[in-house]
Parts: C-alpha cells; sequence; structure tokens
C-alpha cells in the first residue's frame, strides 16, 4: 500500500477556520527597564503574533517637575538642571537656555563668547550622535560600532572635564557669558581631536552603512512620511531624515551660527537608514564647524562686560572694590534681574529643537518656564509608527528616533 | 512673505476678536477660547504655520481672574519664524479649552500634558488622561498652589500600598537650595526657613 506523504497545511487549515477561532490578541509590556528603550520608557503593546496593531508609550518615569522647580529658584541656579535634561549633551542644553534668558534681558554676549558657546554645542552634538550611534548598532546587533564611539565619546568628555570641570554635569553656561575661559591650550587639542575623529568616523559609518545585516534591519522600516512629520511636530535629524530640511541653525541663526559654512543633511524616504545617514553626515559638518572656529577664535571678553545685575564681575574686581561686591552679593542672593515680558527660544540641540518659554514678571526668578523638549515630540509619533511593525522591528526604530527619557519627562 | 506688521493686521481683520498681545519676540495674540481651532487653521493653511511647536498653560493663581490662559507657539518652516497665541480659560473651576488635535496629531501629547499638569480639559481630545504622572493622582503640579515639596498622596497600586503602608511624602526642604520666591523677602528662601522638623520652639506640623 502507497504511503500518503502530503502534509496539511496548518496556515491554510487555521485561515479557514470560522472567525470566532481568529488570532488572539497578545499584550506585552516593554521596559520601563529595558536595554533597547535608552533609559525607562515602556511601552504597552497588543500584539498579533509578532506584529504590533498597537502601541501605548508609557512616560513619565523620570519626571521631576524641572518646571515647578524652575519656577522657585533664580534664573542663575536654574542653570544645572538644564544638564539634566538631554543628559547626553548637557553643553548644547546650558547653551540654549542661557540664550532665552540673554533675550529675555535683551543681551548681547560678546563673538568670543558665542563662539566658545557654539564649539562646545557642536562638541556636544558629536558626543550625542556617537552615544545615539552606538546605542542604535547595539539595538539592531552592531557591538563593534559601540566600542567604537565609545572611545571617540571618551576623548570629547576628557576635553569636557578639562574645560568644565565635569564630564557630564557641565553648567558650563551663565546667563551673559561662561563659568570660564577656555584653558590654555585647549584649543588645540579640540583640533588635534577633529583631525585624528575624521577618520574613525569614516571608518565606524563604514562598519554600517553597506552592512546587509544592518541594511536588512533599517532600510524601509519604521518609515515616517514628511506630512506626518510635520504633524507629530518632530524635530531633529528625525525631522530632517524625512526631508524636511528645518535647521534652527541655518533658518533663525543664534549664537553666530551664521558665520559658519555647513550643510543640513536631509534624507529621502524616512526611514530608520535615513535618520541614521542623517546623523551620521551631521556629525561630519559639527567637525566643519569646530574647524572653523578653531581657525579663527575670538580674542576679547568672554562675557558681557556691560551686564551688571546680571553677570556677576571679575573675583578680582569683588575682592577689590566694594560697589562689585554688593554687586555679586545681590545677584547670588536676589538673582540677575530681568525686565517683565515673555520669550519663546528654540535651539537646534543634537535631539532637536529645545525651546523655553520664559514669563517675566520682573525680577530673578521667572513666573513660568516651559521647557519644549524635542524628545517629548519625537516621541508621540510612536502610537502611529509602531502599528503594522514587528516587534523586533519597534526596536530599531526606537534606537533611530534617539531619545533620552530625562529631557522627554523634565 | 508677509511681515509680522501685516500678519497683525491680517489677523485683527481676520478675527475682530483677536488682540494684540505683549511679547519681547514673535508676534503674539489673544484670542477667545471659542475661535482658537478656527485662528489656528487659518494661521497654519492661510500664513503657513505648519508647525505647532509647543503648547502650554500659564496659572496666575487663584486669586486671578481669569485663572489660566493657554499658550500655543506654532513655527512657519517657510518663513522660519513663530507665532504665540494665547487664550483664556473663562472657568478658573473647571477650566475648559477647545482640543486642537485634528489640526496636528501631535497636539495630542501636548494636550495631554498640559491637563496632566494644570487640569485644563481639552474638549475634543480623543483620549485626555494623564501623561507624566500616573493615571488617579489627585493634583495638578504646575498650578500655583502646588507646593515645590510636594503633597502626600498614594501609590499608583493601592494593592502595593495595602501591603506595605508606602506612599508618596512631601520632600524635605531643609538642607536644600536657595528657593526664591516672587514677592517673599529673601530670608524667605533660605534653607532653614523651610525646616520643617519640630523644636520646642515649633510645633510639629503633620
Amino acid at each position: 500500500m502507497a504511503t500518503d506523504f502530503s502534509f496539511p497545511d496548518a496556515a491554510a487549515k487555521a485561515a479557514a477556520l470560522p472567525k470566532e477561532f481568529g488570532p488572539e490578541k497578545m499584550s506585552l509590556s516593554m521596559g520601563p527597564s529595558h536595554p533597547s528603550t535608552h533609559g525607562v520608557l515602556r511601552i504597552q503593546f497588543e500584539l498579533d503574533g509578532e506584529t504590533v496593531t498597537k502601541a501605548d508609550p508609557v512616560i513619565g518615569y523620570l519626571h521631576r517637575g524641572d518646571e515647578k522647580i524652575a519656577e522657585n529658584m533664580t534664573y542663575n541656579q536654574f542653570v544645572p538642571y538644564t544638564d539634566r535634561l538631554d543628559y547626553i549633551s548637557p553643553l548644547a542644553n546650558n547653551m540654549a537656555y542661557a540664550i532665552a534668558v540673554e533675550r529675555l534681558a535683551t543681551l548681547e554676549v560678546p563673538a568670543r563668547c558665542q563662539a566658545i558657546r557654539v564649539l562646545t554645542a557642536e562638541m556636544a552634538r558629536v558626543s550625542s550622535h556617537l552615544m545615539g550611534l552606538g546605542a542604535f548598532g547595539i539595538d539592531v546587533g552592531a557591538w563593534t560600532v559601540f566600542m567604537y564611539c565609545f572611545e571617540e565619546r571618551e576623548k570629547l568628555y576628557k576635553l569636557f572635564e578639562e574645560l568644565t570641570g565635569a564630564r557630564f554635569t557641565t553648567s558650563y553656561s551663565r546667563i551673559g557669558g561662561l563659568a570660564r575661559d577656555v584653558p590654555e591650550g585647549w584649543i588645540q587639542r579640540v583640533d588635534a581631536f577633529t583631525d585624528q575623529f575624521l577618520p574613525i568616523l569614516d571608518e565606524v559609518l563604514a562598519l554600517l552603512s553597506r552592512n546587509k545585516i544592518f541594511l536588512d534591519r533599517t532600510v524601509g522600516v519604521g518609515i515616517i512620511s514628511r506630512a506626518d512629520a510635520i504633524a507629530y511636530g518632530l524635530s531633529g535629524p528625525n525631522l530632517r531624515g524625512s526631508g524636511v530640511a528645518n535647521d534652527l541653525r541655518k533658518d533663525r541663526p543664534y549664537s553666530g551660527y551664521e558665520q559658519y559654512a555647513f550643510e543640513v543633511p536631509v534624507g529621502a524616504k524616512g526611514d530608520c537608514y535615513d535618520r541614521y545617514l542623517c546623523r551620521g553626515e551631521e556629525m561630519k559638518q559639527s567637525i566643519g564647524i569646530i574647524r572653523q572656529i578653531v581657525k579663527n577664535f575670538p580674542r576679547g571678553d568672554w562675557y558681557a562686560p556691560d551686564a551688571r545685575k546680571i553677570f556677576a564681575p571679575p573675583k578680582e574686581k569683588i575682592l577689590t572694590s566694594m560697589e562689585e561686591l554688593i554687586n555679586n552679593f545681590m545677584i547670588v542672593t536676589e538673582g540677575p534681574q530681568m525686565p517683565v515680558g515673555e520669550v519663546y527660544f528654540e535651539a537646534e540641540n543634537p535631539k532637536g529643537a529645545l525651546g523655553f518659554y520664559i514669563v517675566s514678571k520682573g525680577g530673578g526668578v521667572p513666573y513660568r518656564m516651559k521647557i519644549r523638549s524635542p524628545s517629548f515630540c519625537n516621541l508621540s509619533i510612536l502610537p502611529k509608527l509602531c502599528v503594522g511593525n514587528l516587534v523586533s522591528d519597534v526596536v530599531a526604530i526606537l534606537g533611530s528616533l534617539d531619545f533620552v527619557m530625562g529631557e522627554c519627562d523634565r | 512673505m508677509t511681515t509680522d506688521v501685516d500678519l497683525t493686521t491680517a489677523v485683527s481683520q481676520q478675527f475682530p476678536s483677536a488682540s494684540p498681545r505683549a511679547s519681547l519676540d514673535c508676534p503674539a495674540f489673544n484670542i477667545l477660547a471659542a475661535e482658537v481651532p478656527a485662528v489656528l487653521q487659518y494661521l497654519r493653511d492661510v500664513q503657513g504655520f505648519d508647525f505647532l511647536t509647543d503648547l502650554t498653560a500659564i496659572d496666575w493663581t487663584a486669586e486671578t481672574s481669569p485663572r489660566f490662559t493657554v499658550i500655543w507657539h506654532l513655527y512657519s518652516s517657510g518663513q522660519h519664524r513663530y507665532v504665540r497665541v494665547a487664550a483664556d480659560c473663562t472657568s478658573a473651576i473647571e477650566p475648559v479649552m477647545p482640543s486642537v488635535t485634528g489640526l496636528w496629531a501631535g497636539a495630542d501629547w501636548h494636550e495631554r500634558e498640559c491637563y496632566d499638569m494644570f487640569g485644563i480639559i481639552f474638549t475634543g481630545h480623543p483620549d485626555l488622561r494623564r501623561i507624566l504622572m500616573w493615571d488617579g493622582y489627585p493634583y495638578f503640579p504646575l498650578r500655583k498652589e502646588f507646593p515645590l515639596a510636594g503633597l502626600p498622596a498614594a501609590l499608583p497600586d493601592a494593592e502595593i500600598s495595602a501591603e506595605t503602608g508606602a506612599g508618596v511624602i512631601a520632600a524635605p526642604m531643609m538642607g536644600g537650595p536657595f528657593v526664591a520666591t516672587p514677592g517673599q523677602p529673601m530670608s524667605a528662601a533660605e534653607p532653614r526657613a523651610k525646616d520643617e522638623a519640630w523644636t520646642e520652639h515649633s510645633e510639629k506640623t503633620v
């Protein structure tokens, strides 16, 4: 008797079953402590097999009430809190906050101060993108990239430490100036860093850009359309990856960005791979800006000398002049004196547009300060973006969005 | 591209109830709460302000009327400029504002945050629940009467609260930084002024 070798098709059989035997939805909680959620993001998924049918991000695990704190202390006291927003790039946050308050005080800082701020902000951008790239690499299975990125990032942190005294919590900007001038020989060391960094960056990007595994994980995954990117208020590389050439450094130059030549890279498709490419190119552009600053590093004051009642006078004057001593005392105890009014300032930070909306009733304490955080807006697209993707692709999407929960939750 | 002056005239022609708002930077308008969707749609579709960059509120304290002002910041990617739109909530007890989630999908989270922090109810919002604080949290932390130290509250999980007896407690302010309060003397900002410990001179507060 002949043996029957026909195997029943299980999938076809399941599809032919009546509706009430249809696939059951599963609920899955990812995070808040999960290696690919980069901090304390939690996403509540509803799954149909491996496919996401519904995603509900749960945020707020790192909410510290920064806006409430800001209403209860002087403008200078809040500077260290800005470090803890996007703690991957504190120097850029310091600068954004200082400029926002200076807009309120209608205060102009000298060219040297502006150049140092831009220099540090671009270094922060490189270090932030290195971190983002390394973590993205790990998310999709490329461990080597992470090691390379962290080595370079460590060199930047050495420079930050030398400049500010701290690796992460730099608190470098002041209202109307900086905490201190650059140390002797530091600019040359920054220059030396850029020289050795570019070949390594090319090497790191070459590990990913044509890597078959990386391409399979990222190309065509997590596509954000141009219209969606605008509707959700995305900013930074996530917006530019979708082909919208918005860069506040070009569009509304602040702190002397108009003097520097740089390109704004944009993506074509808006998938994870485009966002990766944008970040890679942005690092090169940032190095270009750093080199331009190093070449023509301005001399002169590094703080606004006429900012009485806002920027503390130099130490030697405090110790020799009674008026300056009183002035310093008043700045410390009462805070820098601000006019009445409202300002809104956004800076192009590594993660996107970081905005400060300050409502002042005069005096040294803001009446209300709203922090518009790019990570918050960038994550708000998740409920739409995750749906229809596999769970493993969500990991790639999260890595490509490059968010920081400290900033999202404030 | 229209100038800021043109924008001001255009908006006040289109919406007679809109009035210019004092601002140190971008053009700003005060509008009526009922006209919010119409004005924002006009700014988006006719004036080219395609981005809703920020949405927030201001609490002018319980003694002030109107108490809450909601603020929208729009950005035009074509003209590279901002506009600020403000509308007062008519009621201080139950502040209500029309939702603009129909215009920008990104308004969803912004309005949830605004509800979470101020208790402003956005009518027409598809899913208005807390976002930064947990569901069931009893206070609105950015209201001015909410103290910096926080207020005692129950934990989100009733089972854990019952099991451990733990709860949210107010943060100890003694030994902390100077915390300035507008209108108060600087002596009130000193850490020792925040002392909540009890001695023979002062009663235990709780």
